[in-house]
């Protein structure tokens, strides 16, 4: 039983990262790529994770694996937040179908 | 104008359709494995193992062809990611217990890089 349900987890885990990757491939613009990316696949890595621990039971790797989705759900908002800033501070230019840009907005009302 | 909507139609589908018989082709036929056939599950730690590949080429794709150097940026993000889910699923299908440590490895090592590597767009613009 433990094991058809850590299966399914990780096929659920599966789904997302093809779709997110999908996503990193598709569409047209810096950030966007970003937003459906990260999140996408940190969902899905650690669901994969969840499921290893799953089929895995109550021994170190199991445990580790719980370490390692906690670990994820620190730092990729951090890393994707890096990322969006730097790109931004460096001059990247938004898609040409974006309607607004409140990073810039506040700049500029800041000066 | 009209011409460049039909030819980004076409690329469209033959986007879909060659992706859609990838998967299909993994799903369905027998491909070669990857482990030792007597071990749990091994038909179905096969196909994921080959999908994860799947879509890492779709990230080494985006590295290769990036306009910019924030999508590479955020594709090798991506990829890094990625390996740990591979390394867990490599965990189960071999029972192998050291490859959940090169997953937790690989994880700090790809915020630290990540960080340092957006520190660095932050400072100089290296876009086109």
């Amino acid at each position: 039983m433990n094991n058809v349900i850590g299966l399914i987890f990780i096929c659920i885990g599966l789904a997302f990262d093809v779709f997110g990757c999908l996503g990193l491939v598709r569409l047209p613009d810096v950030y966007n790529r970003l937003q459906a990316a990260t999140k996408s696949v940190t969902l899905g890595t650690c669901s994969i994770l969840f499921g290893t621990f799953i089929i895995i039971g109550f021994t170190a790797a199991g445990l580790k694996a719980l370490l390692c989705i906690m670990f994820l759900f620190l730092t990729m908002p951090v890393a994707a937040h890096a990322v969006a800033r730097g790109a931004h501070r460096a001059g990247v230019k938004l898609a040409a179908e974006s309607v607004v840009d409140k990073y810039r907005e506040d700049k500029e009302g800041e000066i | 104008m009209k011409e460049t909507n039909r030819i980004k139609i076409i690329r469209w589908l033959i986007g879909a359709i060659v992706l859609c018989s990838v998967i299909a082709v993994i799903l369905i036929k027998p491909l070669p494995f990857l482990f030792y056939p007597d071990l749990p599950f091994v038909g179905f730690f096969g196909r994921a193992l080959y999908i994860l590949l799947l879509a890492c080429f779709l990230c080494l794709f985006r590295i290769w062809k990036g306009p910019t150097g924030a999508d590479r940026i955020v594709a090798v993000d991506i990829l890094g990611i990625m390996i740990v889910g591979l390394c867990a699923i490599l965990t189960i299908a071999t029972k192998r217990s050291w490859y959940i440590d090169i997953g937790i490895a690989w994880a700090l090592q790809s915020f630290i890089c990540t960080l340092a590597l957006s520190k660095f767009l932050e400072g100089k613009s290296f876009d086109e």
